[in-house]
């Protein structure tokens, strides 16, 4: 530790002789635990050689582990965009002049971000299914009919005499535009939000009206600033595909975990080990470019915005403005 | 000025989805009766079946993307008599809790996947067959001596696989239940969640189908048993969209030329030979197509 | 269209919905303590002074944090419960929830770790120089001048994580213990699956998230260092 630190001094000798000792327990505890882990993976027989092959076979990746990897990117990709699309719309409504616009939308923003991600998915899941027979028969059932045919089927919604049915990849993708959706509309409020007063008083002065500040002077600023927010937001979206899991969405952790154990000897914990290794080094990855772009916007003179962190989640709902 | 815009950019979304929409075939949904998946296999080739992708035996995705098992095995007969060949098969995973949407919304033709036939399910679906009478039975540890018996699962932990009754049977009495015994239940999302729990010792009995726990026992040798103790019939049907009488016809003409021709004993010989299962190898009673 | 919003599954069977969010508050209650402990644990390893202790920690947060917890209370229940052979308890209910929040709390605490080290970074430099300047040892500076200060500026994030550990119990529903959405889904499967359900549970995600939101925010605006 030579650089200062709010923490310690440059540590003198007898604070370097205590270090010392410090490292040489720690190292000793920490080794201990490695002991312990590796002795009871051994004993209950968990480093033969035929639980971990399967992992050096091309078949297990070409047809289960990689099938499933794209729909977890898959799932990420569209849940992102519209995300993002639900986001930009909500958090511009929340700062909308009029009410009956700003309202409105902070209600559907602070509801959807209230409550869990899974029951937004059983939601979208099991209930179409059970409810659009009653809606067909009812004064919506044609505009339920055009729903599907005209939009919905593009994620796979069926509708057959009256009965919509959701596929998981669709349940899965509303649960996460939903809720991304309006995480992500709180961090493109406060990003809009963190852009000096100043800038739009300027635009003001040179005659912009409403439209072309918030176009051409407060998001061109407020991009730059959120974008690591944003990024970091998509690692938790890509995490909670995961989610998925639990209505039989094909993904890499169902891949992983459910199809390839059965098939070699229930090797569960190497196949969660796999998986778990997938999924942090694509996380972090997506995580090295929010920590980049974060450098580089703070770096930026282009705009004046405070740029938000992409560390730790955006305040929950009741917190308030970031 | 900036809703404005926003609504414009929503109204040209809509629009570009409603030309789109002006496309596509809109009668394929219309309220013309349905054709039969019969009717339709033979026409077109082809057939979705729903299988499970994950019980050892019965319905199993292998990692050179086959399927095999008892039930794929049935279901590739069926998909053959019906005039489809092996390549015009589309397999799905129908998981106990999403067999009944699928079928009611079509999304498989048929759902070859453990299905039992039961009074609850009559309603909801059209079953041919059955194509085979598997019972419940009872698998513990090997090293377990204590539960001998059915009756003896008096306040043993039990696994309770989502979206299957077969707990049901041995905790509750009629209608849907049968021995009525006290229990403690564990949630598992599949069986061979609850297989691997058995394991631990998180539970001590694993109760279902004897051919379902004849794969897992087959799988993992010398680590469980069957305490060959049934205590039901449990009719294997082919689950057909309710109403489809006359692909339930077909499926069931199917079913008696497989028993006749062998293949069934062949098949159930492939799967299950060394399990010490009793297999029956002569076709069961239909319950007819409702 | 009424049986569209037929309420009278929920009010029916509203002792089904408090059931499942008695469970949800007894795994959140245990988990926040134990994250909390934990993540204390892993911020001290975090800026110890001994590198092996940092590097432990940090590793160990960058793996959690980027592991879906579906993973995390999969690898905690079906594996190292099940797999392994660990039981906490005979019985089966309550081993699983130990390990439901024993796996909610290896990943949280990640979460809480980061919050209170960005507090802890937020206090200016000089304010440990002019400690140490007026002679107070390490304890006393850590003690006196900088916990204080940190631990206000970590209120409205580790609310934050709070809440959002609040909501992450659903997930135990794959570690086989019954919280509230098992219970909503196995409502669905009873009573038919129905928008007035799943509103009520939404209801009582509400109760737990937007009161416990606001009294984080009212203490971080109450708490706030002039800075």
């Amino acid at each position: 530790m030579s650089e200062a630190n709010v923490l310690f001094d440059a540590p003198g000798p007898r604070a370097r002789r205590r270090n010392a000792i410090l490292t040489a327990v720690s190292v000793a505890v920490l080794l201990g635990i490695a002991a312990l882990v590796i002795w009871k993976l051994n004993e209950e027989e968990q480093f033969q050689g035929r639980l971990w092959s399967p992992f050096i076979e091309g078949d297990v990746w070409t047809n289960l582990i990689l099938p499933g990897l794209w729909n977890t990117l898959r799932a990420a990709l569209v849940g992102s965009v519209l995300a993002l699309l639900f986001g930009a719309v909500f958090g511009l409504g929340r700062l909308s002049d009029h009410w009956w616009i700003r309202v409105p939308a902070g209600a559907v923003v602070e509801f959807f971000r209230a409550i869990p991600l899974l029951i937004l998915i059983f939601l979208a899941f099991f209930v179409p299914p059970a409810v659009s027979p009653i809606i067909a028969t009812g004064p919506l059932g044609t505009f339920q009919r055009m729903a599907v045919e005209n939009f919905l089927f593009l994620f796979g919604v069926e509708i057959n005499y009256g009965t919509v049915t959701v596929p998981a990849f669709a349940a899965l993708v509303f649960g996460l535009t939903m809720y991304n959706g309006s995480v992500l509309a709180e961090v493109i409020r406060a990003g809009v939000l963190s852009v000096p007063r100043g800038q739009s008083e300027a635009a003001y002065a040179v005659g912009l009206r409403k439209n072309g500040v918030m176009r051409l002077i407060l998001l061109p600023q407020a991009i730059t600033a959120m974008m690591p927010a944003i990024v970091s937001q998509m690692v938790v979206l890509l995490k909670d595909t995961a989610l998925g899991f639990v209505i039989a969405y094909q993904d890499l952790l169902h891949a992983g975990f459910k199809q390839v154990p059965p098939n070699f000897h229930n090797n569960l914990i190497q196949a969660a080990i796999v998986v778990a290794v997938i999924y942090i080094a694509i996380n972090l990855a997506l995580s090295r470019l929010a920590t980049w772009l974060e450098q580089r916007s703070r770096r930026s003179t282009k705009s004046a915005a405070r740029t938000l962190t992409a560390e730790g989640a955006p305040p929950a709902a009741g917190l308030g403005p970031v | 000025m900036r809703v404005r815009q926003i609504a414009a950019a929503a109204a040209a979304v809509a629009l570009a989805l409603g030309l789109t929409a002006c496309g596509s075939d809109s009668e394929v949904t219309g309220g013309d009766a349905p054709k039969s998946v019969a009717q339709k296999a033979k026409d077109t080739k082809k057939i979705v079946i729903g299988i499970k992708f994950d019980q050892p035996a019965l319905g199993l995705k292998k990692p050179d993307g086959t399927y095999e098992g008892f039930d794929t095995d049935v279901a590739r007969y069926i998909a053959k008599e019906l005039g489809v060949p092996e390549s015009g098969i589309e397999w799905k995973e129908a998981r106990s809790e999403n067999r009944e949407p699928f079928l009611q919304a079509g999304q498989v033709d048929l759902v070859v996947a453990t299905y039992s036939i039961t009074e609850a399910r009559k309603p909801k679906v059209t079953f041919a067959g059955p194509y085979y009478v598997a019972h419940q039975d009872t698998m513990v540890r090997v090293d377990d001596d204590v539960i001998k018996k059915a009756t003896d699962l008096k306040d043993k932990k039990l696994c309770k696989a989502a979206g299957s009754n077969s707990y049901k049977r041995v905790t509750e009495g009629p209608p849907d239940g049968k021995l009525n015994i006290p229990a403690k239940t564990v949630d598992a999302s599949s069986y061979s969640e609850c297989v691997a729990k058995l394991k631990s010792g998180a539970l001590d009995a694993v109760t279902t189908d004897d051919l379902i726990l004849a794969g897992f026992a087959n799988q993992q040798k010398g680590a469980f048993k069957v305490i060959n103790d049934p205590f039901t019939d449990e009719l294997y049907g082919v689950g057909i969209k309710k109403g489809d009488k006359e692909t339930c016809e077909a499926v069931n003409k199917a079913v008696t030329k497989m028993y006749s021709d062998g293949t069934a004993k062949t098949l159930l010989e492939k799967h299950f030979a060394g399990t010490g299962l009793k297999l029956a190898t002569t076709v069961p009673q239909f319950v007819g197509c409702t | 269209m009424d049986q569209l919003f037929d309420f009278s599954p929920v009010f029916d069977h509203h002792e089904k919905i408090l059931e499942g969010f008695e469970a949800t508050v007894r795994l959140a209650v245990v988990s926040a303590v134990l994250s909390l402990i934990l993540g204390t644990i892993l911020v001290a390893m975090r800026v110890s002074p001994t590198p092996v202790l940092r590097a432990t920690g940090t590793f160990y947060v960058n793996v959690m944090r980027n592991t879906p917890l579906t993973l995390v209370l999969l690898l905690s229940s079906l594996c190292v419960s099940d797999t392994l052979g660990i039981l906490v308890s005979d019985d089966p209910r309550t081993n699983y929830y130990w390990f439901g929040v024993f796996g909610l709390s290896a990943y949280t605490s990640t979460f809480v770790c980061e919050a209170l080290r960005s507090g802890i970074n937020t206090v200016p430099l000089g304010q440990a120089e002019a400690a140490r300047s007026i002679g107070l040892t390490f304890t006393q500076s850590l003690r006196m001048i900088i916990l204080p200060q940190a631990f206000r500026t970590v209120i409205a994030p580790l609310g934050s994580v709070l809440i959002a550990m609040i909501k992450n119990t659903t997930v135990v529903i794959v570690a086989s213990y019954a919280e509230a959405a098992a219970f909503m889904k196995e409502m669905f499967d009873d009573y038919g699956a129905s928008i007035p359900i799943f509103l009520g549970f939404a209801l009582g995600f509400m109760v737990l998230t937007l009161p416990t939101g606001f009294f984080f925010g009212w203490l971080a605006k109450r708490m706030a260092v002039a800075r």
